[in-house]
């Protein structure tokens, strides 16, 4: 994985790298809708016709823009949670488990005190984010102390919460609304919602405005704080920041913590903003969609949030195009896989485009500490 | 009733369930063996699991269905090898990208071929007896009558074993893992090895797939086929210590304990107790086994390994335990019966990181200079 830094670069080579890094990109998606759309084709759909429907369900309609702005910004809150990881050199396949375990602490932070309005919501949040924060320590420990590898740990820490939550929410587990005959929670109080800036459905709730925050507090962490460099240092090469005098192991565990905060509160905003409770299927898959979102933006957080945007508009119109036009809206997993494999890829498209190389950059690899050491 | 045919039956699911695991664990020992990280197992076996199932019903034979997952298997494969090496994607994410290009490819095409023609199944593999042996009480119903990829499983372990550690392939296979610069040099051909090893890893990853739809369920669905076990299968690997035989092992007590989980939700039985004599009996027999080792190859001779005797007889207790005291009753709720092998994954893997050792070339990128 190649990511670029401004270190011992030159302003002008920077902008250089810069654009071409963006021209990937933006080639990476082409392709990928181009691919996807012969795939729509082959299988006996009318990519035009899929491809307007997408693009309707995301812009169509006012309210078509609040569900495109709400559903990006939960891609916006995981993808900054990988690429924290990422630049710290973790691979958190956990954030899916991270994100979770924020709702659920959220959610009960949201139904089980009283407190007046406004507070009672940053409360609400705040919880998200320490749930997913303490669920993240959990392999970023055993990762610093052991040395197990958190692809494996976090996998298995999102099975465990998957499971018990879906327990939580099962008839007769103590989470599940009574009465309902459906696997959903009770209903947080309304001090405990998000406030609304349209009454619109889906409402466009601040949580838009906090992940906002999120995003240049992730910038401000990463490059204008001490522990900042201390994580990138880290992500580039441990044993130079272990020679430097860094405390590697618990630079991890603050690695893992930040972006398992950032997942939770992402959780959280998902359930104070827009349902009110949890219920089965609730967010499931947006853990592992944000890999890409991440890898998109070249895990910077500018970045991540134009490639959160993508993923936003693509699930808010994969609905419309589904029911509209018959193409079945996996298609859309499809076209997400696509443009991670061209983006990790670059040597694929370069000669497609006689591109010239794009420079290696400053290199996290994650695959340096498969099996323990380093 | 705990009696010796309810462990005859949970030990004899064990190994159904370890199947797809130790098949897995395989295509993980073949890959970085020769240096190929391979996270994507998950996502190999779930389009193998697919593209057999198609393959059976179309040609309305599961056999043909089985060629066709391990076929496809071998294509994820060398797409893997063919990321990593010639389009140098760092490995963990090449693998992530066949995770997710899986998900996708099979949602979607479940989609438009299964449910647009509601297609159903043909069936499963049968179910196989070995004359005279399958007799044998206990050992017999579990070794010897099962479903033909479970026997395939047994045999290639062993297959893999001799291959990978008695054969001229072994041998390059772990040379191009360990030092592939002195591999070179010796004249192997490194990325040769690795393409042809990480192709074979993909086959076990495709035989794990064909496993599930057409030896276990028999359908294909969305979303619940693999569950996770491409990845329980890294696990098993790693505290195997990339070595064939010591992952059937492994794979055999996550087995155990998932088989475990199905077993208890039928209600019938004390939960506790079972839990305590299933568990008391595996401290029992590999604490006396370990102790067995130890003590034969021992160098001082008045050392007792006492650790692993200790082991035993805590073992012996836990078994005894139920017949001398009451056990509660309990309803332990099904989604945590099906915990423990996600738990027990995270402390092998915690626990024996520093016991094992990967080989040493895994994920770097090959250049002849």
């Amino acid at each position: 994985m190649t990511t670029e830094t401004d270190a011992s670069r030159g302003a002008e080579s920077k902008l250089g790298l810069f654009s071409r890094r963006v021209f990937i990109s933006i080639l990476s998606i082409v392709l990928s809708l181009v691919i996807g759309g012969a795939i729509i084709a082959l299988s006996g759909g009318d990519p035009i016709d899929g491809y307007l429907g997408l693009w309707r369900g995301a812009f169509g309609k006012e309210k078509a823009v609040v569900e495109t702005i709400v559903k990006t910004t939960p891609f916006i809150f995981a993808g900054l949670a990988v690429a924290v990881g990422f630049r710290g050199g973790l691979f958190n396949i956990g954030v899916e488990g991270q994100l979770f375990v924020g709702s659920i602490c959220a959610l009960i932070a949201g139904y089980a005190v009283e407190l007046p309005p406004g507070i009672h919501a940053a409360f609400a949040l705040l919880m998200g984010a320490l749930g997913g924060a303490v669920w993240a320590a959990i392999p970023g420990y055993l990762k610093a102390r052991t040395g197990a590898h958190e692809v494996i740990t976090t996998i298995m820490t999102n099975y465990i919460a998957l499971r018990v939550i879906n327990w939580s929410i099962s008839q007769n587990g103590p989470l599940r609304l009574p009465g309902s005959a459906l696997p959903e929670t009770r209903r947080v109080l309304d001090s405990a919602r998000l406030p609304s800036l349209t009454d619109t459905t889906p409402p466009l709730h601040i949580g838009v405005v906090i992940v906002i925050v999120a995003v240049f507090f992730v910038y401000w962490l990463l490059w204008r704080t001490p522990l900042g460099f201390e994580i990138r240092t880290v992500g580039l090469n441990p044993s130079a920041a272990r020679y430097a005098g860094i405390k590697v192991e618990r630079t991890i565990v603050l690695t893992m913590v930040i972006s398992g905060a950032l997942a939770g509160l992402g959780g959280a905003v998902q359930v104070l903003g827009l349902l009110g409770y949890f219920t089965t299927g609730f967010n499931v898959g947006l853990g592992f969609d944000s890999i890409a979102v991440a890898m998109l933006g070249s895990n910077h957080p500018f970045g991540v949030a134009a490639g959160a945007l993508l993923f936003g508009v693509m699930d808010a119109g994969m609905k419309t195009m589904q029911l509209r036009t018959q193409v079945p809206r996996d298609i859309v997993v499809i076209i997400q896989g696509l443009i991670l494999l061209f983006v990790a890829a670059p040597l694929l498209i370069q000669p497609l485009f006689r591109l010239r190389q794009v420079g290696e950059g400053e290199q996290v690899s994650i695959s340096a500490t498969w099996g323990g050491e380093g | 009733m705990l009696d010796a045919n309810f462990f005859t039956a949970l030990l004899s699911l064990s190994l159904v369930k370890a199947t797809p695991l130790v098949l897995g664990a395989m295509s993980g020992i073949l890959c970085e063996r020769s240096g190929i990280i391979n996270i994507g197992i998950e996502g190999m076996m779930l389009m193998s699991a697919f593209a057999g199932f198609l393959g059976a019903v179309f040609s309305d034979s599961l056999w043909v269905g089985v060629l066709v997952g391990v076929l496809t298997g071998a294509v994820m494969g060398a797409f893997l090898a063919l990321l990593s090496i010639r389009y140098k994607v760092d490995q963990i994410i090449g693998g992530t990208v066949i995770n997710l290009l899986a998900v996708g490819i099979t949602s979607y095409f479940a989609v438009i071929i299964i449910d647009n023609q509601s297609l159903s199944g043909i069936g499963v593999l049968p179910i196989i007896q070995i004359p005279l042996l399958a007799d044998i009480p206990v050992i017999g119903p579990i070794l010897f009558r099962n479903q033909p990829i479970t026997f395939m499983m047994l045999i290639l372990v062993f297959v893999l074993h001799v291959a990978l550690f008695y054969t001229p392939w072994g041998l390059r296979t772990r040379a191009v893992g360990e030092h592939p610069r002195a591999a070179d040099t010796v004249g192997i051909r490194v990325n040769r090895m690795r393409y042809l090893d990480t192709t074979l890893g993909g086959m076990m990853a495709g035989l794990a797939g064909a496993f599930i739809t057409l030896e276990s369920v028999g359908s294909f669905e969305s979303g619940v086929m693999t569950n996770g076990r491409g990845f329980i299968a890294l696990a098993v690997m790693v505290s195997g210590n990339w070595r064939p035989i010591n992952a059937l092992i492994i794979a055999y007590i996550f087995g155990v304990s998932d088989a475990l989980g199905v077993r208890l939700q039928l209600g019938d039985v004390n939960q506790l107790a079972t839990l305590l004599i299933v568990a008391g009996l595996g401290m029992l027999i590999g604490g006396a086994l370990w102790a067995l080792t130890k003590y034969l190859g021992r160098r001082d001779e008045n050392k007792v390994p006492v650790t692993q005797i200790a082991l035993a007889v805590a073992g012996l207790v836990m078994v005894l335990a139920p017949a001398i005291v009451e056990i509660p009753e309990t309803n332990i709720p099904f989604q945590f019966l099906g915990l423990p092998p996600y738990i027990l994954t995270i402390i092998i893997v915690a626990g024996l990181v520093g016991n094992v050792r990967p080989p040493a070339a895994e994920g770097k990128v090959y250049e002849k200079q």
